[in-house]
């Protein structure tokens, strides 16, 4: 008995020695891969060809919501922007970006909403409403192939720190935090499921189990209620804050909008 | 906001070609059997049948059914014959009714 604990001993520290080298471990740059990269070849198919992308049916929508006058001021999106292609063109690769007069970060669908209360002085469009993600797909469609260019500077840093908390933080009766999945056991199975590395390439995309295009924080609110934690209200500083860390974290990586997963 | 619906036929064809014909459609296809937040049954609505005519000739049609998942894509094949219009045309629930054209030149 005693001489199988000898044995047992060191095997035992070299595992816990594993654990601990894995946890607080950033994937290194190079070794970032999109979800893309685990999708079956039939999914991959249905992303890359623009008439079978069901996201397309939301970026044609979006398309004729950029031109439509909109609240008492009676303006359209086009009419300060113009066209969309080139003005918009690697816009959403730099969202969540600083906002100066609110003093934070703001997501790309905050950013359309207060385009829509300040400038066309319309009501904002709700969270996950159909001309909302209409509008982001097509705006994150101009980014298509750009590398994701959100940046850490002096306004930003604070936000990323704080959305690197939230990342890292246990929550939930599973007690799980975001790394424990996306970046100790990346690759490893759950429940049959490969567990991606969690980079928001293709957002808003449009996921086969929703039946419908869904925004980051759709998918950050489900990964809340897998780990039994209480999810943020849509819109809430949390979030962003987390959307933003993601955003840095996969800085480089390119923009897939709209991306399909199963 | 009216339906949408995506259609990929090639241009241009060489005669006994056989060409693929992808089609998309936005539609919730709300399949009757789910309840909603007030517990009351959500009504069905969903696309009941499509048919594809090649210059007026049917060349293929299809029924749904409400386990078709949202945003029906429906692919096929047929034989490039000779310059025309294809049209097709989905049909549904609640006067559901969508068609749409597309032209293709066969050498």
């Amino acid at each position: 008995m005693e001489k199988r604990l000898r044995l047992v001993a060191p095997a035992l520290a070299i595992v816990l020695a594993a654990i601990a080298s894995l946890a607080f471990a950033e994937i290194p740059l190079s070794q970032r891969r999109s979800g893309y990269e685990q999708m079956s070849r039939e999914v991959k198919a249905m992303q890359d060809d623009d008439t079978s992308n069901p996201a397309s049916l939301s970026v044609l929508d979006g398309e004729a919501l950029w031109t439509r006058r909109e609240g008492s001021a009676q303006k359209s999106c086009a009419d300060c922007h113009h066209d969309a292609e080139t003005s918009m063109r690697g816009v959403s690769a730099r969202y969540p970006a600083f906002d100066a007069a609110k003093r934070r970060p703001l997501d790309i669908e905050q950013r359309i909403n207060l385009c829509r209360t300040e400038k066309q002085q319309a009501t904002p469009l709700p969270f996950e409403s159909r001309d909302l993600l209409a509008l982001t797909a097509y705006l994150g469609k101009q980014s298509r192939g750009m590398p994701i260019a959100v940046i850490s500077d002096d306004d930003t840093k604070p936000f990323i720190e704080a959305g690197r908390q939230i990342y890292a933080r246990r929550q939930g009766q599973l007690n799980l935090s975001c790394q424990n999945c996306h970046d100790d056991n990346a690759g490893q199975k759950l429940a049959g499921v490969e567990l991606p590395q969690g980079h928001p390439t293709g957002y808003p995309l449009y996921r086969l189990e929703w039946q419908s295009l869904g925004s980051l924080q759709r998918r950050l609110r489900n990964c809340l209620f897998g780990m039994r934690a209480e999810p943020y209200a849509y819109g809430a500083d949390e979030y962003v804050d987390l959307e933003l860390f993601l955003m840095w974290r996969a800085r480089g990586m390119t923009v897939e909008t709209p991306a399909v997963r199963p | 906001m009216t339906a949408r619906a995506l259609i990929n036929v090639p241009r241009k064809a060489k005669r006994g070609d056989v060409i693929e014909i992808k089609t998309l459609i936005s539609h919730v296809m709300e399949s009757g059997f789910r309840t909603g937040t007030n517990g009351k049954t959500i009504p069905r609505d969903i696309i009941t049948s499509f048919a594809c005519t090649y210059n007026g000739e049917e060349i293929f049609a299809t029924q749904f059914y409400p386990a078709v998942a949202a945003n029906p894509f429906v692919t096929f094949y047929t034989i490039a014959t000779d310059n025309g219009t294809l049209a097709f045309t989905w049909i549904g629930d609640n006067g559901f009714e969508v068609t749409q054209e597309a032209k293709i030149v066969v050498e």
